[in-house]
């Protein structure tokens, strides 16, 4: 009987090619972002608003995830900015492989800042280190102020959060207070922006910040 | 939800270190997760009974250790096991300024084979 010792991390696989990834898109001089949230919460209608707003100032990109579909990338694709889908075929997230052959159809347009839409799950996509440079958690007025506290992980990671549908608020009983207070234990240092992807509410405040962000230069 | 994603890439891993090492019978599998990894060990034992079928794996046991959250306080250094996920600020003083040391593990100890 011999016992091998391995203190291997089973993500670590992913861990390496989210570094490569990291490289390449360092040496791409490109923002990348990783946007997450449940089922509907508007990653992608946020998207759209976000590409109205800063499409003539900055070369957007999108890799877009989902189970089956292509849906999603179409409504990008009509924004007309450049789009790859990835079909998880039933897998809950997205990993650095999956991200890295996307990026392959992507290397040859100049992007400066490139979105990642995750599958909406808020569990298993925080698991997985895609290379972005940060995170982004879009959460709705309609799935309640307690799921900052039902999934902390997603929410402890995330350099911003955006609440969205805030036109809905007065139909909800979404407490404001609790979400803040919730969130400060969760991630103290933590962004927010609350904006409607309907109205349009609070997107001017978001693209601004992506613009300082993307001018910033993480590398 | 992907834990048998995990467990099959925990198989992968312990595959190649076997074949290197001449191992051809595993007995047991020591993994480590911790608490804020979102990882349940009863689907990770549930995933590993349904794929574990080949030669190599059909008698192997899977340990697994869960790990508590265990941070420190940035503001009065204080160290302290967080009960919940959702509850990783310092009971001393109550800040939130905390750095987790433990907690986020997902990674193979040993395993022990012939
Ligand atoms: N009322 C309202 N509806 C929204 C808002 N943002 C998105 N939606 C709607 O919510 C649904 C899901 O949005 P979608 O962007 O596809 O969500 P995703 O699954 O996170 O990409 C769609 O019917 C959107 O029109 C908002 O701010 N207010
Ligand atoms: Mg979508
Ligand atoms: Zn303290």
């Amino acid at each position: 009987m011999a016992q091998i010792r391995m203190e291997t991390n089973i993500l670590g696989a992913n861990d390496m090619l989210a570094a490569k990834n990291r490289r390449i898109f360092k040496e791409a001089g490109m923002l990348v972002v990783n946007l997450m949230s449940s089922p509907g919460s508007g990653k992608t209608t946020l998207l759209e608003k976000t590409i109205e707003g800063i499409k003539g100032r900055i070369r957007l990109g999108v890799i877009e995830g989902d189970l089956y579909t292509d849906q999603d990338a179409m409504r990008i694709e009509n924004k007309g900015v450049e789009v790859v889908q990835i079909n998880t075929e039933g897998t809950c997230h997205l990993d650095a492989s999956m991200v890295e052959k996307a990026w392959r159809r992507l290397a040859h347009h100049p992007i400066q800042l490139l979105f990642i839409e995750n599958v909406g799950n808020l569990v298993c996509p925080a698991e997985f280190d895609l290379g972005e440079h940060f995170k982004v958690v879009v959460l709705s007025t309609t799935e309640g102020h307690d799921k900052v506290l039902k999934y902390p992980l997603v929410f402890n990671q995330a350099r911003a959060v955006v609440l969205n549908k805030i036109d809905l608020l007065p139909y909800t009983d979404f407490d404001m207070d609790a979400f803040s207070r919730d969130l400060q234990l969760v991630n103290p240092m933590v962004k927010v922006f609350r904006v409607s992807g309907r109205t349009g509410e609070g997107i001017d405040q978001w693209n601004q910040w992506l613009l300082e962000e993307v001018g910033k230069q993480h590398f | 939800m992907h834990e048998l994603s995990l467990i099959a890439g925990m198989m992968d891993l312990i595959r190649n270190s076997a074949d290197k090492n001449q191992i051809t019978q595993i007995s047991r599998i020591k993994l480590v997760v911790g608490k804020l990894s979102m990882a349940l060990p009863h689907s990770l034992s549930f995933a590993f009974e349904t794929l574990a079928q080949e030669e190599l794996f059909k008698d192997a046991e899977l340990l697994i250790e869960e790990r508590e959250i265990c941070c420190q306080c940035q503001q009065c250094q204080q160290q302290y096991v967080a009960e919940m996920p959702s509850r990783l600020f310092c009971p001393y003083c109550g800040s939130s300024d905390t750095q987790m040391l433990t907690g986020r593990e997902l990674f193979i100890e040993f395993y022990e084979g012939d």
